[in-house]
Order: structure tokens, then C-alpha cells, then sequence
């Protein structure tokens, strides 16, 4: 018995380690699609005409001052968009995570709806609303509150409100899986031990919420400084973004080595970002969301930040004790509901307008028609637009689901020491600008023969795609009793039998969802579709956003809403399959 | 001196007519309960009896739907949890991750607005109290289980609560480690003085700990009374089966006379006396008998008796229990004296007992 358990153990250990090995294909895929590109990109920042090395884009870079210009402005915009959307999302994240799972659950779809939602959508529902001619100076100047037309937009108010609206969802979804992970028992704890409700939130529970704000902070952050669709249609010249320039430089100018150095800037500015962040708290928390902040920061610091919380604490109690116990209790819905009306309405704005009769962008609409989808729909480009998206986002679902399932898979088998890079490498395509990844691919295509195939198309989602499908299912993988598998083999189940009778229907749910987040992936992708498709090979993205270049007209209210219904429609069937 | 007197008349804590309901179900029936100031009282039933609801209402975290609460007279029911001067050990501890020990400890004190100078020293001497004084400076997760416990103690009864409530606070310690903790809490608990209130479901660790228990079942109290009084004088079986290994004979009751009642079924008639016996319901109850109130011996050796076949042997260190099937298939548990010699599976025993053990109870 000993003998036999004692030989054993050394060849399941080597099982184990071979493992890892499930994760090869993605680790090549990774490489040849994402490293490489990338690597190149950032080489060509210096390189010389001779294919020397040079500094001089770098000097270029130096001396001139508009670029200057454009870096603070991309940071500025990031920074904020970064601070209001923790600021605002905090009480949202808070709302949801005191919610019951069941309950949490449903009025999550209120934060994975907008999540999802077509940024190109939601940039073009804030034209509509901020525009000179727009909802809401209309309903502003109707009112009679104003004179003349408020200016919302084509400056960085637009810009910050567009932004915010876009990635305030995602830091919500960053920071509520931390807070809902905190006990409870803790702020009883703290009430029995004679704190009031002002002390309990200071003292114990935000203090133990900031590992997840500080990762909704990161990703908020390096997503908003490769972002170039909301400055590109809210923002005014003054608030040119990085991303945007890169587009320039790649596409009117034709400047590769420039858009390397604007590339390089990018990634740094990203990965500095990055190390920040896993200096102060680890990268871990990002997936994980265990809360080991203090080891690393010194034991003054932390003093330091007791003590201005515990004078939080003793100011916001001097506030709310002024304030009837009754209303104090509202407050928070109330600000929920406001929260969630930003987040939602704006978008909504889309649905009459595409049922206008007008041929304008009038709110309110005139008159009732449906003449804007007979227009979608009788239209050649509009059409084969759309039906391209589906197939470029099915395939790259199902790419990106087996490359990253498997990639998973050997996360959760193995215990190599390699397991912990290998993991990091496969979040690297969400860390690392959208942006340079499609000019870096774009680059690579070009060479390939890619360029406006629907295979390149795929190749440039899927490497997108691979951190979500990775994270969702190493995430049922993680919660997954191995001992399950063991305890059907000693009832007598091969291990096929055991793959398919065990195995897959537990995490069948968790594969389903990262499929079809996959599959909304490509389908609202801009970024790489605006390089490698093109004129007659245009996904529905890259349809709409030369559209909304050209010319805001109600066709593209009416293609929204089609784009609203299906990434809804897609949602609510993750959701269900989910549970 | 009139000043004392009624401060002793007072009790610490009086609960009167306490209930809590969610809809249809039933927490907690509406309860009574007083505890003296000083007294270890613990609330011992199996899960879903009501003791932690109890508790939680106790403490202020949870809001009865009926009844009231006075701690030294006064109406405490409506005082928010952070205002009543309350302690609560929960049951997993419930440290906070971001503070050290020291920090944990000093928690309550500067809820209360102590000067700095007064928490290092108040901090200090507990942690000396609970034999932690290397520790303040290290985090939760950096202890042990048993030292964990050892801090959640010391943060609670640093402030001197006039009460302390505790949630089966060493339910995740094992068995060792619990015993040696049972006595720490005794000890914290003499030499505080503090009233404790103490949830469980482990019947040794409530007769080891407590000056009274509260025993609790299906949402409300089934018998109040010292360690003792509850097991040698069960108010009803539940009592009986609770605590204790009891051996139960259910039948019908009828009156011997001259004080006494025999309780008969197929295993014979056993006599015992009237003032042993509880309220009835429709003539039937059982007989209680503890295995240790059973003697070896011949038929009509004492005033009752019983014979069966030792189907089972049971060694449990300190004791050899077996144990008897009767004619109709039940069976008896029994104490093995240690100076006779161990009967074989199949003999045929004799047990007898006099009248005045025997509790009757339905």
C-alpha cells in the first residue's frame, strides 16, 4: 500500500507539470499574434532609414511641443476619467455588493449591459444629447433655462462625460467582487465594538475595498490612454488623444517609425502604470481579489492612513448626525438609481430617433417611420457589414474559447513554477493598449497578406478575446472539485466517461459564458477592424465609424439599436446559461 | 448600604417576552430570560433552536419583532448595537485583516474616544492578559487559530463591557485546543467579573463553562437551570436526549399510590416517585435513567430491574460502556464497573436501580 502510493506520487507529480503544456497552443498563438507584432512595432521607434539604430523619432518626439501637448492631454483625460469613474462607481459597487447573490445578480445586467454596449453606440447616443441641435439643450432651451445653446460637446466636458460613461462600468465590475468578498461580520464586529455607521465604513470596510479600487483604478486608467472613439467624436482639436495620433501617423502619414515611438510611449506609460500597482498591492487581486494589502506598504504609512481615516470618520459622523435617521437610509438608492439612469438612459436615446420619420437627427421626433431600418436592411454594405461581424465574431468565440480553455485548463492542473507567468502572459493582451496591438498587427498583416481578410480579422480578436475567455474560465476551474473526477474513477468511469459525464457540465456554464463574451468581443471591435478591415471587407464597426466620420445620420440610430438588441439579446442568454 | 441592596435585587440583563419573526417563520418564540450580573449563563440547542438569534438581538444586530430588553433596569431595546456596551465574540473571530493585533485591540477604545497614552497602556496589559505581548504588532492571518481566539477575547474585553456575549467563539478550534480555551474564558470571566452570555451546541463545553444553562430548541427555551439540575432532573425528553447519555423508557403512566407511579411497556413496570415526574401529556411519558445510575446485580437486588443480552462492547478510554438489547428490541446503555470482569457478547446481564433516580418526563 505504502510502496504503490509512494511510486505513484512521483509520476502524477510529472502529470501535473505536463500540464502546463495544455497551454502551449496559446502561448504560440500569443507569441506569433501578439508578442511579436508588438516587439516590432516598439523596434521601429528605432530604427533608421538603413535599419540602423537611431534616436532621432525619439528626438523628433522631444522637440516638438504639440505632442508634448497631446501626452499631458491623454494622461489628463485618462487620470480623470480614472478618478470620476471610481468616485461615482464606488456607491454603485457598494449597492450591489450588500445585495443578496440572487438579487446582485440580476441588478448586475444594469452594469454589464452599458459594459458591453458598442462604445461607437454610447459615443454616438452622447452626440445626440450633447450636440448644439441635441436632447438636451433642446429640452434645456425649452424650458426656458437657457438662452442659447449650452456648449456640451467638441470640448473635454463631452470628453470626460463620454469617457466616464464608458469605463465607470468597468471599474464597477473591478471593485464590486472585492467589496462583496468583504464579511460582513466585520462591520458588525465593529458596531458591537462601539463604532457608528460613519466609523465602520472609514475604519473597517473602505479600507479593505481598496485593493479592488485600485485595480478598478488601473484598468479604468490604461484602457482610457489607448482610447481614441470618444475624444474622437465628443472631444474638440484640444483634446486629441495618443491613440488618435497614432491612427494619423499610421494612416494619413504613413509614418511607421513615429507610431512606433507614440506606441512605445503608450505601452510605458501603461506598464508604469502597472508596476504602481503591483508595487503597492500585487497583481493577483486583479483575478483574485484577496485583499493582502499591508505587508507591503511600511507600518507608517499605514498609520498615516488610519489616522486621516478615522478623522473621516469622526467628520462624516459630526455631518450625518445633523441629518434624520429616516432620509439618511434613501440616500444611497436614490444615488443608485441616478448612477444607474446615466449609465443606461443615454444609450437608450438611440430607440427614437431610429424610428423617426425625419431626415434629421431631431429630438423629439417628428414623426413615427420605420424607413431608417428599410434602409439598413435593403442595403448591400449595411448588410454584408453585419453579416461579416457574425461570422468573424463566431469564429473568433470559438478560437478564442478553445485556445483559452485550454490555456486554463493547465493554470489549474499544474503546479510548475512557470504557472504564475504563463498566467500573467495570457492577461497581457488586456493590459497592453488596444491600440498597439492593431497597428503592430496591422503591420505584421501587411507582410502576411492579411490586410482586409476575415482571417486577420479573426487572428486580431481572438488575441483580444483570450484574456476574457481565459479569466472566465479559469475562473469555474478555480471553484472546480477535482476530487469529483477522482471519486467517478473509483466508482468505475474511464476517463472520456469522466470528461463527459463529470467534468463538462459543471464548467459548461463558464464555458458558454466566455464564448459568447467572446463573441460580443469581435463583435463591437473597432480598434483593429479600423486597420485590417476595409472598403468592401468592413465589419459593422469599422462600417459605422467611417459612417459617423462622414456624417451623423438616422441609418446609424437604426444600426445602433440592431447593435443594442443583439449585445442585450447576448447578455440575457449568458446570464441564463449562467445560473 | 440600602444602595447595594437594590443593586443586587436588579438584574443585569432582563429579557421579557423577546421574539423575532421573518414572514412565516419563527426565529425565535417570545422568550423570558434574566441573568444576574456575574453569571455565566449559556444558551446550549441544536442548530436552528433560536440561541443565535437570541444572542444577535441581545447584542443589538438584530431587531426583535416583539418584547423588551433592560440591562440594569434600564430599556435597552431600541439602542443602536454601537451605543450598548456590549461585547460579542463571533464565532469566526471576525479580526480585522488591515489592523494588527495591538490595532484590533484598540479599536474599541478609540471608539470611546480614550486618550492615546491610556489605549497603549489598556492595549498592553490585555495582551498580557491573554498571554499575547510578542504579538501586538503582528497581523491576523499571521496567528494561529487558538491565538486568533485568544485576540478576539482581548479586544472584547479590553473596554470592560458590562456584558459579554459570545457565538460558539471556539467552534473552529479542535478538540485540545477548545479545552484549553474553556478554561482561558473561565478565567477572563473571574477575574473581569463581566456577566457572559455563551452560545453553543456542544453539551460539555455548556456544563464545563456555565454557572446556569438555557437549554433552547424549535425557536424557544426548553429549560432553564444549573449544569447540574439539567441533567440529573431533565424537564422533558429533549432535555434528557440533549444532555447526557440517557436511557429513556417511553409508556404509559398510571398512580401506584403512596407517592409513587409506575411507567409500564413490554420491557416491564418500573416504579418511580411522583415528585420525580414532570407535567404529562395524555398519560404517556418516559422514564429516564443515566448509564452510571445502573447497577450490576440479580433480579430484585433494588427496587427496580431489568435484564437484556450485551449485543455491544464499547471502549472509550476512561470507560467500557455496553450495551443491552432488551426483549422488544430496545436497547440500554450501561456503565461496565471496572473491577468486574468484561461479559462476552450474548451473556444475559441483570441491571437494577433504586426509585430515586429515575426522572419521568414527556
Amino acid at each position: 500500500m505504502t510502496a504503490a502510493s509512494l511510486s505513484a506520487s512521483p509520476r502524477n507529480l510529472r502529470l501535473r507539470a505536463n500540464a502546463l503544456w495544455l497551454a502551449a497552443p496559446a502561448i504560440a498563438f500569443l507569441i506569433v499574434f501578439f508578442l511579436i507584432p508588438v516587439g516590432r512595432l516598439l523596434f521601429l521607434s528605432v530604427q533608421g532609414d538603413t535599419g540602423n539604430l537611431t534616436a532621432e523619432h525619439y528626438s523628433r518626439l522631444l522637440h516638438t511641443e504639440v505632442y508634448w501637448r497631446i501626452l499631458i492631454i491623454t494622461f489628463r483625460i485618462a487620470g480623470l476619467t480614472a478618478f470620476f469613474s471610481l468616485l461615482l462607481g464606488y456607491p454603485l459597487a457598494y449597492w450591489l455588493s450588500q445585495l443578496r447573490e440572487n438579487r446582485r445578480n440580476q441588478m448586475l445586467l444594469l452594469v454589464l449591459v452599458p459594459f458591453w454596449t458598442s462604445y461607437l453606440v454610447k459615443a454616438f447616443a452622447w452626440m445626440l444629447l450633447l450636440g448644439n441641435q441635441g436632447v438636451l439643450n433642446r429640452l434645456l432651451g425649452g424650458a426656458g433655462i437657457i438662452d442659447g445653446p449650452l456648449p456640451l460637446m467638441y470640448n473635454e466636458f463631452g470628453v470626460i462625460v463620454g469617457m466616464v460613461h464608458a469605463m465607470m462600468p468597468l471599474a464597477v465590475l473591478t471593485m464590486m467582487p472585492v467589496m462583496s468578498g468583504i464579511d460582513t461580520r466585520l462591520s458588525q464586529a465593529a458596531g458591537t465594538l462601539g463604532a457608528n455607521g460613519a466609523h465602520r465604513f472609514w475604519m473597517v470596510y473602505f479600507p479593505l475595498s481598496i485593493p479592488g479600487m485600485a485595480a478598478g483604478g488601473l484598468l479604468t486608467f490604461i484602457t482610457s490612454l489607448g482610447f481614441f472613439i470618444v475624444p474622437a467624436f465628443l472631444g474638440g482639436r484640444q483634446q486629441t488623444m495618443l491613440a488618435q495620433l497614432i491612427i494619423i501617423q499610421v494612416q494619413e502619414l504613413v509614418n511607421w517609425a513615429f507610431a512606433g515611438v507614440l506606441a512605445t510611449m503608450l505601452l510605458v506609460s501603461a506598464l508604469i502604470a502597472c508596476w504602481i500597482y503591483n508595487h503597492l498591492f500585487g497583481l493577483a487581486s486583479l483575478s483574485a481579489g484577496n485583499s493582502t494589502t499591508d505587508k507591503t506598504s511600511s507600518a507608517w504609512t499605514r498609520r498615516f492612513g488610519f489616522a486621516i481615516l478615522e478623522k473621516l470618520a469622526w467628520a462624516t459622523s459630526a455631518v450625518t448626525n445633523r441629518f434624520a435617521g429616516k432620509s439618511r437610509g434613501r440616500l444611497l438608492p436614490a444615488y443608485v438609481a441616478l448612477i444607474v439612469f446615466f449609465l443606461v438612459v443615454p444609450t437608450l436615446m438611440v430607440i427614437p430617433i431610429a424610428f423617426t420619420s425625419s431626415d434629421f437627427l431631431e429630438f423629439p421626433p417628428p414623426g413615427y417611420s420605420t424607413r431608417w431600418f428599410s434602409l439598413y436592411f435593403n442595403s448591400p454594405i449595411w448588410i454584408s457589414a453585419t453579416v461579416r461581424s457574425f461570422g468573424v465574431a463566431f469564429a473568433t468565440a470559438i478560437a478564442a474559447t478553445v485556445i483559452g480553455g485550454f490555456a486554463a485548463l493547465a493554470i489549474a492542473r499544474s503546479r510548475s513554477r512557470f504557472g504564475g507567468v504563463v498566467f500573467a502572459f495570457m492577461l497581457a493582451p488586456m493590459i497592453v493598449p488596444r491600440i498597439v496591438i492593431a497597428v503592430g498587427l496591422f503591420y505584421l498583416f501587411a507582410q502576411m497578406g492579411l490586410v482586409a481578410t476575415n482571417l486577420g480579422l479573426v487572428i486580431g480578436h481572438t488575441v483580444l478575446s483570450i484574456p476574457f475567455t481565459f479569466v472566465a474560465i479559469a475562473a469555474v476551474l478555480k471553484g472546480y472539485d477535482w476530487r469529483l473526477d477522482q471519486a467517478a474513477a473509483s466508482l468505475g468511469a474511464g476517463r472520456f466517461q469522466v470528461l463527459r459525464l463529470i467534468t463538462v457540465p459543471l464548467i459548461r456554464g463558464g464555458v458558454i459564458s466566455a464564448f459568447l463574451f467572446a463573441f460580443v468581443t469581435s463583435f463591437d471591435e473597432l480598434t483593429i477592424a479600423i486597420f485590417v478591415s476595409g472598403g468592401l471587407k468592413s465589419t459593422l464597426p469599422k462600417q459605422m465609424w467611417d459612417d459617423m466620420i462622414l456624417q451623423l445620420n438616422p441609418t446609424l440610430a437604426a444600426v445602433s439599436v440592431v447593435v443594442l438588441v443583439i449585445v442585450t439579446a447576448i447578455l440575457l442568454v449568458a446570464d441564463r446559461l449562467r445560473r | 448600604m440600602v444602595n447595594v441592596d437594590t443593586t443586587n435585587v436588579q438584574p443585569k440583563l432582563k429579557i421579557s417576552g423577546l421574539g423575532k419573526r421573518y414572514g412565516e417563520v419563527v426565529a425565535l418564540e417570545p422568550t423570558d430570560l434574566t441573568v444576574d450580573a456575574g453569571e455565566f449563563v449559556t444558551l446550549l440547542g441544536p442548530s436552528g433552536s433560536g440561541k443565535t438569534t437570541l444572542l444577535q438581538m441581545i447584542s443589538g444586530l438584530t431587531e426583535p419583532t416583539t418584547g423588551t430588553l433592560h440591562v440594569d433596569g434600564r430599556d435597552e431595546t431600541a439602542t443602536p448595537v454601537h451605543r450598548r456596551d456590549m461585547g460579542l465574540v463571533f464565532q469566526h473571530y471576525a479580526l480585522f485583516p488591515h489592523m494588527t493585533v495591538g490595532e484590533n485591540i484598540a479599536f474599541p477604545l478609540k471608539m470611546r474616544g480614550t486618550p492615546a497614552s491610556e489605549v497603549r497602556e489598556r492595549v498592553r496589559e490585555t495582551l498580557a492578559k491573554v498571554q499575547l505581548e510578542q504579538y501586538g504588532d503582528r497581523f491576523p492571518r499571521e496567528l494561529s487559530g487558538g491565538q486568533q481566539q485568544r485576540v478576539a477575547l482581548a479586544r472584547c474585553f479590553v473596554y470592560r463591557p458590562q456584558v459579554v456575549l459570545m457565538d460558539e467563539p471556539l467552534g473552529a478550534l479542535d478538540k485540545n485546543l477548545r479545552e484549553h480555551m474553556q478554561f482561558e474564558i473561565k478565567r477572563l470571566h473571574r477575574e473581569f467579573g463581566t456577566t457572559v452570555i455563551y452560545v453553543t451546541h456542544d453539551q460539555e463545553e455548556a456544563l464545563v463553562l456555565s454557572d446556569r444553562i438555557c437549554l433552547m430548541n424549535h425557536a424557544r427555551v426548553e429549560q432553564i437551570g444549573t449544569p447540574r439540575e439539567i441533567y440529573s432532573r431533565p424537564k422533558s425528553i429533549f432535555s434528557a436526549r440533549f444532555i447526557g447519555l440517557s436511557n429513556l423508557f417511553v409508556g404509559k403512566v398510571s398512580d401506584a399510590g403512596d407517592g409513587r407511579i409506575v411507567v409500564a411497556n413490554s420491557n416491564g413496570s418500573f416504579e418511580a416517585r411522583q415528585e420525580n415526574c414532570g407535567p404529562l401529556v395524555n398519560g404517556k411519558a418516559g422514564l429516564v435513567l443515566r448509564p452510571e445510575q445502573l447497577r450490576p446485580g440479580p433480579a430484585g437486588a433494588g427496587e427496580n430491574d431489568i435484564t437484556g443480552t450485551v449485543t455491544e462492547i464499547i471502549y472509550v478510554g476512561s470507560d467500557t460502556r455496553l450495551v443491552l438489547t432488551l426483549q422488544d428490541g430496545e436497547t440500554l446503555s450501561v456503565r461496565h464497573d471496572p473491577a468486574a470482569t468484561l461479559p462476552a457478547l450474548g451473556d444475559s446481564l441483570t441491571y437494577h436501580w433504586p426509585i430515586d433516580v429515575a426522572v419521568v418526563v414527556s
